[in-house]
């Protein structure tokens, strides 16, 4: 055991209580500002959203077995796929990783004891649970109609469904998505410790910072639209209706103004988390960090600039699309920087098969592909005959399932032992990740091939020569679904019979990692002060031989 | 002279926990500036594709009313700017009456805009089947008053929530600690101007010699 293990040993005793044993009512709970209990708060929270959406995913897939239905009628149909986009989209992906894996981590990363604003961010849990009551109100009340891009005028003139109580759920939730964006932000200007500069944030808390940066900017701009679909549906004012002069198509530019950035809200702290355990797990420095930072702003700044793309048959200017293609090409350089460089920091790594490393592996190889797909859809001819397809889908579920979803499952392994302070069952792990690949890519390539086939987007009723493609990959969501529930069990048997975690299973270099698992309430027995840049795995200038030769054998 | 002030969990130091505050309302206020562009937009596209229709629809506003709250309004701006220099001053009687007189001509805005809507209402400048204009643009350009001039009242209203809360922190004694409370009210009392200072024009002076 290393010297340091004893000396924890020691003043044990003298140590406050961890953040869980400090306050143990609900009431402790519910008004807390520590920012690791709201990341829990959080995470229980999405969890149920996750499976509500997930519930709806469930009957999409079976009802698309057969060509002529099932058992949902046209609208119930409808019904069905907007509640998994709504649900998936603002209630699960978007909150996912910022709120509670970056609640809990990015103020321990820069060595801060809390957000900038701890009242604010529980103001913005609360926030959160209004509009996911708003939404669920609206579930129960009959649902809604419209997908989830709540597209005028038939949103606001001509559905019969609850397009009010949805539309403002997802206003409310914005204010608080905006809420952390401006708590992350002020954190980490404000709170990093003494020498930990710009240049030395772990890539984690970049991406965090970029996400931020994109929910301030963006999300405002969703709430407007939103707000200005209540103002013609429910008090009639002429805003997008063709009749009065309005433009639907402006409903459109401001919706994809926000949703192209949001997909970035979703992929970006993907990104943070996956630098973060490849470099553990391969036991290597990042492979070019100035660049993987630079890659992330510029991201977060292009992805402004391309939304666009989603409305090349909408009857923009050509000129226009012209424009928004070449910047949606242009965007994908910075994201295959990032993919090159998390394969060369693999190269002469110690490589470690763990359960986090599989999901992270998993996640480059379905980002990559979700990416490449996306420059299909950026070219303007091609785009013109997959629009409104299943390639259409089956690319954004590769980025925002295969890539966020695959991350975020991969960081909360990652950092379980850290929150919890308990240990999980390393096979059964290894096996979800594998399940979890597998079963996407059964799920959703099938959709690349019946897209460019011509299989259009949201219809239930379709031509039987897809059917073999529907069945293949409703088959594959039974294996997704299982890579999902799976973890459920053996984390929350970890939860309580799992192994008492040591600080630092992993052996990682991350501030994070240099507290007590779980850590106390106010993160660090005493206060960090950083010396050095993030990922010191190995001396800065070895070669990747004297790499290998200086790393102790790893045990797996 | 201003007063220390007590640094609280997370800041380590008073330098930081001071600029938090302005810098956190300060990023609140971009949120604020995109929530406001996406209105403007559709402003800018009505009145683009509108042309004569649209301004014949904005001749109907009330000049007077509109011009009166513009006055009133930054009066507020400027008592608001006081109470906040006040307050980092440590002069407290002078913060509250300033604080004071920010609530009344808010309010005043508010009974204002209260009379001027019955005028619009009694009008039938409601978009809708007894609108008084044609359908068309004019109808657009009452559609963007409504939401617009609703939406910055709610604003206002926020704004009164947030200096009546700064006053009651001075009623337990605390304001002078408060500055970057009292800086960050202000910052957001200022926005809420400025949104109006912008809307003036638009609304009141369009198609106007
Ligand atoms: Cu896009």
């Amino acid at each position: 055991m290393s010297p340091n293990t004893q000396e924890g040993i020691v003043d044990r005793e003298l140590r406050s209580p961890s953040y869980l044993q400090n306050g143990t009512t609900i009431r402790s709970w519910l008004l807390t500002t520590d920012h690791k209990r709201i990341g829990i708060l959080y995470a229980m929270s999405i969890t149920f959203f996750f499976f509500l959406g997930g519930i709806a995913a469930t009957l999409i897939r079976l009802e698309l077995i057969s060509p002529t239905g099932l058992f949902l009628t046209n609208d119930e149909y409808n019904r069905a796929f907007t509640l998994h986009g709504i649900v998936m989209v603002w209630f699960f992906l978007v909150p996912s990783i910022p709120t509670t894996l970056g609640n809990f981590l990015l103020p321990m990363m820069i060595g801060a004891k809390d957000v900038a604003f701890p009242r604010l961010n529980l103001m913005s849990w609360y926030l959160f649970i209004a509009g996911g009551l708003l939404t669920v109100l609206a579930l129960i009340a009959g649902g809604v109609d419209t997908g989830w891009t709540f597209y005028t005028p038939f949103s606001t003139l001509y559905s019969n469904s609850h397009v009010l109580l949805a539309a403002m759920g997802v206003f409310v939730v914005g204010f608080s998505s905006i809420a952390t964006g401006v708590n992350f932000i002020a954190t980490v200007h404000l709170l990093r410790a003494k020498g930990m500069t710009w240049m030395r944030l772990p890539l984690f808390g970049w991406a965090m910072y970029t996400t931020s940066l994109v929910m301030v900017l963006a999300t405002p701009v969703l709430a407007m639209s939103l707000l200005l679909v209540v103002a013609e549906r429910a008090f009639g004012l002429p805003i997008f209706d063709p009749r009065s002069g309005g433009d639907p198509l402006l409903f459109q530019h401001l919706f994809w103004f926000y949703s192209h950035p949001a997909v970035y809200i979703m992929v970006l702290p993907a990104f943070g988390v996956v630098s973060e355990i490849i470099t553990c797990e391969a036991r290597r420095r990042i492979f070019g960090y100035q660049f993987m930072v630079y890659a992330m702003v510029v991201i977060a700044v292009i992805g402004f600039m391309v939304w666009g793309h989603h409305m090349f048959v909408s009857g923009q200017s050509a000129f226009a699309s012209l424009v928004f293609s070449f910047l949606s090409f242009v965007i994908a350089v910075p994201s295959a920087i990032k993919v090159f460089n998390w394969t060369g920091t693999l190269y002469r790594g110690q490589i470690r098969f763990s359960a986090p490393m599989l999901y992270a592996l998993g996640f480059i190889g379905l980002f990559t592909i979700g990416g490449l797909t996306g420059l299909f859809l950026a070219s303007i001819p091609i785009d013109v005959d997959l629009t409104d397809t299943y390639f259409v889908v089956a690319h954004f579920h590769y980025i925002m399932v295969g890539g966020s979803v695959s991350a975020f499952f991969g960081g909360l392994h990652f950092w379980w032992p850290k929150i919890t302070g308990r240990m999980y069952s390393e096979r059964l792990a290894q096996f979800a990740a594998i399940s979890m690949f597998f079963g996407f890519n059964f799920t959703f390539f099938p959709q690349f091939i019946m897209g460019w086939m011509g299989m259009p987007r949201r219809y239930h009723l379709y031509a039987p020569e897809f059917q073999p493609w529907h069945v293949m990959s409703s088959m594959g969501a039974v294996v997704l679904a299982f890579g999902y529930a799976w973890p459920v069990f053996y984390l929350g048997w970890s939860l309580f019979k799992g192994q008492r975690a040591p600080d630092n299973p992993w052996d990682a270099t991350g501030l994070e990692w240099q507290t007590r698992s779980p850590p106390p309430k106010e993160n660090f027995d005493r206060t960090p002060v950083v010396t050095d840049g993030p990922y010191k795995y190995h001396p800065q200038d070895s070669t990747p031989h004297e790499v290998e030769q200086a790393q102790a054998p790893q045990v797996p | 002279m201003s007063s220390d002030i007590i640094i609280h969990e997370p800041f380590e130091t008073a330098a930081r926990q001071k600029v938090a505050v302005p810098f956190g309302v300060w990023s609140f206020l971009a949120t604020e500036c995109l929530f406001f562009g996406g209105i403007f937009l559709f402003y800018a596209y009505a009145r683009w594709h509108g042309g004569e229709a649209f301004s014949a629809g904005a001749k109907e506003t009330d000049i007077w009313f509109g011009s009166a709250n513009t006055f009133i309004l930054m009066t507020s701006s400027l008592t608001m700017a006081i109470a906040e220099r006040a307050t980092k001053e440590g002069l407290v009687r002078l913060a509250r009456w300033m604080l004071w007189a920010t609530i009344g001509f808010g309010l005043a805005f508010l009974v204002v805009k209260g009379f001027e809507y019955r005028k619009d209402i009694s009008e039938h400048l409601i978009p809708g089947p007894h609108f008084k204009l044609e359908q068309g643009p004019a109808a657009q350009f009452w559609a963007f008053y409504w939401t617009v001039t609703v939406t910055h009242a709610i604003h206002l209203t926020i704004g009164l929530g947030v200096v009546g809360r700064l006053l009651w922190i001075d009623r337990r004694g605390d304001l002078a600690p408060h500055a970057t409370t009292a800086e960050g009210t202000a910052l957001y009392w200022h926005l809420v101007d400025i949104v109006w200072v912008i809307l003036y024009p638009l609304l009141y002076l369009v198609g106007r010699p």
